[in-house]
């Protein structure tokens, strides 16, 4: 059975209200002061971390497949404040958005932080809204979470500045607030057809909608999933990513490699809750869609792996595969399929993050300068993959003295080196995670046999394969061409987070077995929604206490 | 009463998307700023429109919607407006930013091809 935590776990509010306190510490101390800044900033993202893996711990720590922590703010009874509600998937992204979170911190440490006054405050308020968007239970409340963190994405994308930023930005905000309306719209039917805003009991109430209503209900879910799907970049809705991300500071850019995962866990979260396949008429509404959706974004993806030119470009839009690889397999609606695509999830935010920061690394020691003139639209006429004629230096084989004898600098082999495994994670090859995650889900869509799985296997190996070619020509033009670089310096603090990204990748894969149990685990529970209903409605506000004015 | 409130929906959204879709950037301000006002309309209208009612429960009065006005929708409306004001206030503040760098309004800071 599912083993609730009661209704007062103040383990699950903590991860939101330590970045908020944090951020309006920051705010008071005024525009100096960077140091201690810096070390509060280390200090609460750390805690925060730490908190979601408690957090995560007590979760799996109960033993059941459905277990939950509930928080009812204020202490009002359940469908009428705002509950805060911790299961596995909950504490699953709330650690991966500490790790990336305090890994772009990190990294930003050397260089970023100085390029604009507020970057700890928005970094903060960009965690806090991760946080709460991934802990709350109520349809409004993650509104308001989505703005929290889609407002400090909008302040960190324009961190630095530059025109480039500033296009991009541009159209990354009209894109975004256009999608905040439509998620506001999808609220207002969903509010209008069942008279309430927690999840669980829109759930609950679902089945009781008359028939008169069902297309209301169906047209609100749809809207609100559009505003999701534009979140997670699916195809037609993605096109504003690549621009954004590649213009992005290095950091912002690490960071926003979880924010398309928000509107997949969204997405997730509600449709298996609300459409569940035993739901009556409204049974598994939308899944094809998602399918479909997600196999475009998938294709569509690969094809732009190829077509990049930019590194930066080539990692954004392999956040756009792996959010089309997650949309698609969860629309399926497997249990073992959505585990499988879990860990693909983790391992492809991880790595997502680790080649964003590696970007900026290599791009640097290539002296590439974007200069603020130059807009990538994306479309510039394509210089022939670059260098025809091999530079002078250049490693040949009728030129046997190069070959040998050449000493490979500690610091281009480091990049090199987590490079090569980043890409490998993204393109599922053995034997790093993004394996792992990719057989789980091939093996199971065998197991589901229906043409449109049929389709999804074919696109997820050709799809790999693209990417692979796609990383191996930028690999090559990277750290096998003999133009003259300047000498690469790389400061620890920036290997740091790095380095402990490729870390937990290979963690991972060392622990991939605990992973996929935890997964499979929290697939299970999501498709019993019956379970988080449960435990939602049966919360109970503690007897006593500061019940004050009600 | 709810053709007044569904026809100023409609034509706010109408000219709000049209907007949107121009490419100069005050044009894609004002059409956000249009569709953000038919939204938080269209939210006031789930909750059951009413005349002359108060959103709280009185004493002898049937707790149903026939004898007071939703609350709920109001207090999202309210929320609504204020994250909407914010974010177009940034917006505002972007678009100011790119008309400085690159000297012209349109929305890709360069005009189009002739």
């Amino acid at each position: 059975m599912n083993a609730s935590l009661g209704g007062n776990d103040a383990l699950v509010v903590a991860p939101v209200l330590l970045p908020l306190g944090t951020a309006a510490l920051m705010l008071l101390l005024g525009d100096g002061r960077r140091r201690l800044k810096a070390v509060l900033n280390i200090g609460s993202a750390a805690l925060g971390l730490m908190l979601a893996v408690a957090l995560l711990w007590r979760i799996d720590a109960a033993g059941a497949p459905a277990s939950f922590a509930v928080y009812l703010t204020g202490n009002w009874p359940v469908p009428y404040g705002i509950a805060l509600v911790a299961d596995r998937l909950s504490a699953l992204m709330a650690v991966l958005a500490g790790t990336v979170g305090l890994a772009a911190l990190l990294y930003a440490l050397a260089r970023w932080q100085h390029a604009g006054m507020y970057f700890h405050v928005l970094l903060q308020l960009q965690l806090m809204g991760l946080y709460g968007a991934f802990l709350t239970a109520d349809l409004f409340n993650l509104f308001v979470f989505f703005e929290v963190l889609l407002a400090a994405s909008y302040g960190l994308l324009l961190h630095g500045g530059g025109a480039e930023r500033v296009r991009a930005g541009l159209h990354y905000i009209a894109i975004n607030l256009l999608a905040s309306l439509l998620f506001l719209i999808g609220v207002a039917v969903l509010y209008g057809v069942t008279g309430t805003l927690n999840m669980a009991d829109i759930a609950q109430k679902l089945p009781q909608v008359p028939a008169s209503d069902r297309g209301l209900l169906h047209a609100g879910a749809a809207i609100l999933a559009m505003a999701f799907l534009a979140k997670a970049a699916v195809w037609p809705l993605g096109f504003w990513l690549p621009a954004a991300y590649a213009a992005a500071s290095a950091p912002a850019a690490a960071l926003f490699a979880i924010l398309t995962k928000v509107g997949v866990y969204a997405l997730l979260r509600l449709w298996t809750l609300c459409f569940p396949a035993d739901a009556g008429v409204s049974g598994g509404f939308g899944g094809m869609a998602l399918v479909l959706g997600g196999i475009a974004t998938l294709g569509f993806g690969a094809i732009g792996m190829m077509a990049s030119q930019r590194l930066a470009r080539l990692v954004a839009f392999s956040v756009i595969t792996s959010s089309g690889t997650l949309v698609a397999a969860f629309g399926l609606g497997q249990p073992t399929l959505a585990a499988a695509a879990l860990f693909y999830l983790a391992s492809s935010t991880l790595a997502g993050c680790a080649l964003f920061l590696l970007v900026e690394l290599l791009e640097r020691s290539r002296q590439v300068e974007w200069g603020p003139a130059q807009f990538d639209d994306g479309n510039d006429a394509l210089p022939a993959f670059f260098e025809a004629e091999p530079t002078s230096g250049a490693n040949l084989d009728d030129d046997e003295e190069l070959l040998v004898g050449r000493v490979i600098p500690g610091a281009l082999a480091f990049l090199g080196v987590s490079t090569t495994l980043g890409a490998m994670v993204v393109a599922g090859l053995p034997p790093l995670a993004g394996f792992i995650g990719k057989l789980a889900m091939l093996q199971a869509l065998l197991n589901v046999g229906s043409a449109s799985a049929w389709a999804l296997f074919v696109l997820l190996i050709a799809s790999g394969l693209l990417a692979a070619i796609a990383f191996m020509r930028v690999g090559m033009r990277h750290f096998w061409t003999g133009a003259e670089r300047n000498t690469l310096r790389l400061r620890v603090v920036e290997s740091l987070p790095v380095g402990g990204l490729v870390l937990a990748l290979l963690l991972l894969v060392f622990y991939g077995n605990a992973v996929l149990r935890y997964t499979q685990a929290t697939a299970d529970a999501l498709h019993q929604p019956q379970q988080y209903i449960d435990a939602v409605m049966g919360a109970r506000p503690r007897a006593g206490g500061a019940q004050g004015t009600r | 009463m709810e053709i007044v409130v569904s026809l100023a929906v409609g034509v706010l959204a109408a000219a709000g998307v049209w907007l949107v879709l121009r490419p100069r950037t005050f044009q894609v301000l004002i059409g956000l700023s249009l569709l953000s006002y038919a939204v938080n309309l269209f939210i006031f209208s789930v909750g059951s429109l009413a005349e002359d009612e108060a959103p709280i429960v009185r004493a002898g009065a049937l707790p149903d919607l026939a004898h007071y006005t939703d609350p709920v929708p109001q207090a999202l409306v309210l929320t609504a407006i204020v994250i909407g004001f914010a974010t177009t206030a940034l917006f505002l503040v972007v678009l100011l930013a790119l008309r400085g760098l690159s000297g012209g309004d349109h929305v890709d800071g360069q005009e189009e091809a002739p």
